[in-house]
């Protein structure tokens, strides 16, 4: 029962990661209808930025969080002005592939400048656990969850209730009727970018902190989120948030026990295999809007 | 003078070849290309061999992506599931390779049409994300199979043979793989002459027109699935011939980015820009390397980062295509043939 738990209270951890990082998957396509592949990069990206902080500029950890969340914004506005703005309009599979594109682009950066070495994040959260109950929990995992929580909270409060975030979900509803309604579609476009950027750049960070090592299999974080969102429907917030704690669970839960009759490896691979059950059972997802295609 | 090609019947309208001269050049330079064993070093044929392998695996990625318009990120996989078929049909049965490539061809088309069952219900997004997983459970399934594939310590293949005669090295191989090449183009080329081919390109503009029109979508959907997995398994197959020794991490998911990269850089929806692509594709990195060793001797740590440089020079490469040449090199081409032949009233 205790082992049981512990795997529950992983999968609720790392679920609430996959979380953050499934809400900026959504929020780019629900405003722009774009995959963006390269959202595992961004994670990394921020886990090294707020690293080089942290060890080369001797920024607390706090300000260099705020720090990089604030270089996230710009690199999220960056990459959707240069890169995807001229494919407006073009097809499906080149907005893909630009993504996918991007994402070998910001890994050769970090690659070139950190090296492929795992280098060590320093120690931000108090080591000696707390007791939750019957079960030990370290305080970086409640930390992470209490960021990520209030995360998602402040991005519910934004699309519900500000003026920027009714334009994006108008936008997200219709682009057309959102443009003659007056709003700004490109602006929203790049704010989107620049929210997906902010939360996976947290999630980065948090995962970094929260693992004390920063390497490139940080990156596999973005092929992850991919069983997610299919789960949760690709175009709803809140299916994001439950897709993510339920794929984190069931992938500890999956490797807790399968693991030692395979040898490994199934931890990695169930979620691709849920994925592929959903998408022939129920292909939007639990909360997705289901589309129904006219000629 | 002649102000372009214009065909006056169906017949030459739906020729293989645009003119007699087109003919005639390709097969002259697939005649050059046979004699290059005779005297390329073994560095280049080495090279051409992956070239040749590229272009199969593109050409089949384009039959599914660029004439179906289904995205597949699963290239990896059933390139893996080619090459693993091909070391267990050699290990065990010692068959000869003219059984072993079709045979390998047609595992990989069975397990792309299994991948390719979602794509009923689903399309475009939907679809890369299927065979996204599709990648990884092939990946799970090649290092925990382990009386077939070997584990993570890979398995060996021993030399393509035909009556006793060896294929072992890269001089030999190539005999093999530019026929086999110019075939499956041909036979690529052909099939969309054909009523099949022709419903693939109509499902990719509009499937539910197509299907309204009388085509079968989901069962021409499958069969594209197939004959491109087909494609790509051959090339699997021709690769651990190659390799010789294959594992799982001879096939990374960036390797079905490349074959994408591959099509896209090519141009989608075209025979012409598969080999185009392929071509520029593989011999990016030889290039790369070339420069990188040249320039070593100026700034020392360039050899260090020449992973680096790779990656982020194909992942530019494909952005820039994209952004500025969004229909690849096929299109280039074109109106470089555009441009020759109406020169000097060319602008």
């Amino acid at each position: 029962m205790e082992f049981f738990l512990q795997l529950v209270l992983n999968g609720l951890v790392v679920g609430s990661i996959y979380a953050l990082v499934a809400l900026g998957f959504v929020v780019i396509y629900k405003a722009t209808s774009i995959l963006n592949f390269a959202q595992g990069e961004f994670l990394m990206l921020g886990a090294y930025v707020c690293l080089a902080l942290i060890t080369r500029f001797h920024v607390p950890f706090v300000f260099a969080f705020l720090l990089t969340l604030c270089f996230s914004v710009a690199l999220g506005v960056l990459i959707e002005r240069v890169v995807l703005r001229p494919l407006l309009g073009q097809p499906v599979i080149s907005v893909i592939v630009v993504t996918l594109g991007l994402s070998s682009v910001l890994k050769a950066i970090i690659q070139g400048l950190w090296g492929t070495d795992t280098i060590p994040f320093p120690q931000v959260f108090p080591t000696e656990p707390v007791q939750v109950g019957p079960l030990p929990v370290s305080q970086g995992y409640l930390w992470s969850v209490f960021c990520v929580a209030t995360l998602l909270l402040l991005f519910s409060f934004f699309f519900r209730f500000t003026r920027q975030g009714i334009a994006m979900r108008a936008t997200a509803f219709s682009q057309q009727v959102a443009l003659t309604m007056g709003v700004p579609v490109k602006k929203i476009f790049a704010l989107s970018w620049s929210i997906a950027a902010v939360v996976s750049v947290a999630g980065g960070v948090l995962l970094g902190a929260m693992r004390g090592g920063v390497d490139g299999s940080l990156a596999f974080f973005g092929l992850k989120v991919v069983p997610v969102v299919i789960l949760g429907g690709l175009d709803s917030v809140a299916g994001a948030i439950v897709g993510g704690v339920a794929i984190g669970v069931l992938e500890n839960l999956a490797g807790g026990y399968l693991d030692p009759l395979f040898g490994g490896g199934v931890k990695e691979v169930a979620p691709f295999i849920a994925l592929v059950l959903i998408l022939m059972v129920k292909p939007h997802g639990l909360f997705g809007k289901v589309h129904i295609d006219r000629v | 003078m002649r102000a372009g090609g214009f065909h006056t019947s169906y017949r030459s309208d739906m020729a293989l070849f645009d003119s007699p001269l087109a003919r005639r050049a390709v097969w002259l330079l697939f005649a050059a290309l046979a004699c290059a064993p005779l005297f390329a070093t073994s560095y280049w044929l080495d090279v051409l061999n992956r070239i040749c392998i590229a272009v199969i695996a593109a050409m089949g990625l384009n039959i599914l992506t660029g004439y179906t318009g289904q995205i597949s990120l699963g290239n990896a996989a059933f390139l893996a599931v080619g090459g693993y078929a091909t070391a267990a049909m050699t290990n065990r049965f010692e068959w000869p390779f003219p059984v072993v490539i079709p045979l390998s061809g047609l595992v990989a088309a069975l397990v792309g049409m299994l991948f390719g069952i979602p794509s009923l219900r689903l399309k475009g997004l939907y679809l890369a994300m299927a065979t996204l997983a599709a990648h990884f459970i092939v990946a799970f399934a090649s290092t925990h199979w382990e009386s077939v594939t070997g584990g993570v310590n890979g398995i060996a293949v021993p030399s393509a043979h035909l009556f006793g005669v060896e294929l072992g090295d890269d001089r030999r191989l190539f005999w093999l793989f530019l026929p086999l090449t110019a075939l499956l183009l041909l036979f690529a080329r052909n099939l969309f002459r054909t009523r099949v081919g022709k419903a693939f390109v109509a499902i990719r503009d509009q499937d539910l027109s197509a299907g309204v029109m009388g085509v079968d979508v989901f069962r021409m959907k499958l069969l594209s699935f197939a004959v491109s997995s087909f494609f790509v398994g051959v090339a699997g197959s021709l690769l651990a011939y190659q390799a010789r020794l294959i594992s799982p991490e001879y096939y990374p998911i960036s390797l079905a980015i490349d074959s994408l990269g591959m099509i896209i850089v090519g141009g989608l929806g075209s025979v012409l820009g598969s080999v185009l692509g392929a071509i520029f594709v593989t011999l990016l990195p030889e290039l790369l390397r070339l420069g990188t060793s040249a320039l070593s001797g100026s700034f020392p740590g360039m050899t260090e980062l020449f992973a680096s440089i790779k990656m982020g020079t194909f992942g530019l490469v494909l952005i820039l295509f994209l952004i500025y040449e969004p229909q690849g090199l096929a299109a280039s081409w074109r109106r470089l043939h555009a441009w020759w032949r109406l020169y000097p009233f060319s602008s």
